[in-house]
């Protein structure tokens, strides 16, 4: 899903959608053909959340508010707000949204009290929207993990047990549970085990077992699609 | 200081919760211990079966909470352990006539006069589960050598985890030895290797077993019985004694090799 035009640049990303709006258009011209976009795909963006980078354009806090109104009417969340303008990222706090500065906001006057003090410096993240969960602990028989991003599990994860990702799944430990990655259709999805044993895998639509009998030396093995199948590989 | 709430559960139906809390029971009296089993089974009472008390029931576990009777009314003296007593279960009523906070309420009653309060859960996960857990200090959670009773015996552990109720420590009743050797069951180390929690006793299959409970007399007093030896092992655990495994138990990983190392070892 990839749209773009002069005024609205519309990404799937691993776990929603990344907007970008140009800094320059009118912004009653964005919003109205960002608007007719998502009404075309309404059943493919429901319930995403959404990353905004506004760029350089300073956005006043009404427009950014009604923005995140038009998006919330068709199911999706505003999470994030990425801009290089101090009057967005502003906007995006005053309004409880997470924000990131793209690029190092200028200080609005040269004094030199003007330290960005109670600014945090955001860590670049490698993918931007990116979202896991770090699970500490062995997954017992009958628990059941949702997540929208990644899932690492430091620990096992037992027979009876279940975890189900839109993204990767990594197993520091035994799994001999169920495990879907890729859960909402993404076949580049891998799931990796220290010890691969698994009641069954999935990845997006594909589903396999375990093969029966007499198991070879364990070592790490990694689970990916390769020509429409799921392969199991030693992980190196 | 009081006494310690120790609950006996598994998940699984049928392997064996009653038998090792009357035997745990019957052992910790016999070290000269206070003891009051508490069968939690409401419904689907046993615990007075296995001791050979049904005949002296007059008050039950329902009739504590509902306040028709003290809980010392409720105590049945055990024939031969003047120190041991069971509260019955009621068997006409069902889970719901008790709550997790009455359960506590009962224990707090008892703690002072007493070394120990075993109490019997129900199979399942439900509320008499949960009224069984709640008072508890410690759970011990009794599994078989089967893939079925250990995977509920792992969703147990986890729910008892969810409720800070520790891991529980692990019984893994009726082993065959012979079995487990030619691969036909799982050893104590396959048990061990999913659940990773702590092993308070290993207790072998024994046909000594049945006719015991039927006649009400609890295997624990056989001397000549495997089983009832490795219950009053597991007593002595519970009352905080090192007692190592031995070698009819078929104990995981280095005692064993330690027994092969001294060419079969004694008993």
């Amino acid at each position: 899903m990839c749209m773009s035009s002069t005024s609205v640049n519309v990404k799937g990303v691993n776990d929603g959608l990344l907007i970008i709006i140009s800094p320059t258009e009118e912004w009653q011209a964005i919003t109205t053909e960002l608007a007719n976009h998502l009404d075309k795909q309404v059943s493919v963006f429901a319930g995403a959340k959404v990353t905004l980078d506004t760029g350089e354009r300073p956005v006043p806090k009404y427009e950014l508010s009604s923005l995140k109104a038009l998006l919330e009417r068709r199911g999706l969340s505003l999470l994030v707000v990425q801009s290089a303008s101090k009057t967005t990222i502003e906007s995006a706090e005053s309004l409880d949204i997470r924000t990131h500065a793209t690029a190092p906001v200028a200080p609005t006057n040269t004094s030199e009290n003007a330290v960005m003090g109670d600014e945090e410096v955001a860590i670049d993240p490698e993918e931007s929207g990116t979202t896991g969960v770090m699970i500490r602990r062995t997954l017992r028989s009958g628990r059941t993990i949702h997540s929208r991003g990644h899932v690492v599990v430091y620990g096992d994860v037992n027979p009876g047990a279940k975890i189900i990702a839109t993204g990767d799944i990594f197993v520091w430990g035994k799994l001999r549970g169920v495990v879907h990655a890729g859960a909402e259709g993404d076949t580049n999805a891998i799931i990796c085990a220290l010890d691969m044993n698994p009641s069954q895998l999935r990845i997006a639509e594909l589903i396999t077992t375990s093969p029966s009998g007499k198991r070879g030396d364990i070592r790490p093995e990694v689970a990916l699609v390769r020509n429409q199948q799921i392969v199991v590989e030693t992980w190196d | 200081m009081g006494a310690k709430v120790i609950t006996v559960t598994s998940g699984k139906g049928g392997v064996g919760k009653t038998t090792t809390t009357a035997n745990l029971g019957v052992a910790l009296a016999r070290m000269n211990l206070k003891v009051v089993l508490m069968d939690a089974d409401i419904g689907l009472r046993n615990l007075d079966i296995v001791l050979g008390l049904e005949n002296r029931i007059v008050y039950d576990l329902v009739d504590v909470v509902e306040g028709r009777c003290k809980a010392r009314q409720a105590m049945i003296k055990h024939k031969q352990f003047p120190e041991l007593y069971v509260i019955p279960a009621a068997q006409t009523r069902d889970k719901t006539a008790v709550s997790p906070a009455d359960m506590i309420d009962v224990c707090n009653q008892l703690r002072p006069d007493f070394d120990y309060i075993i109490i019997d859960s129900p199979a399942g996960i439900e509320r008499g589960f949960r009224n069984a857990v709640a008072p508890a200090d410690e759970v011990l959670v009794v599994t078989n050598p089967e893939v079925s009773a250990v995977r509920d015996a792992d969703r147990v552990v986890g729910l008892l985890e969810a409720e800070n109720k520790g891991p529980g420590r692990l019984i893994i009743n009726r082993i065959k030895p012979e079995m487990v050797k030619k691969g036909e069951m799982l050893s104590a180390d396959d048990v061990f290797d999913i659940l990773r929690i702590k092993i308070i006793g290993i207790v072998p299959e024994d046909e000594n077993v049945v006719p015991a409970s039927n006649s009400g007399i609890p295997v624990t007093l056989n001397e000549g019985s495997r089983a009832g030896v490795a219950f009053r092992n597991i007593a002595r655990r519970v009352h905080g004694e090192d007692v190592p495994f031995m070698q009819l138990e078929e104990a995981p990983n280095f005692l064993q090799r330690l027994s092969k190392l001294f060419g079969g070892g004694q008993n």
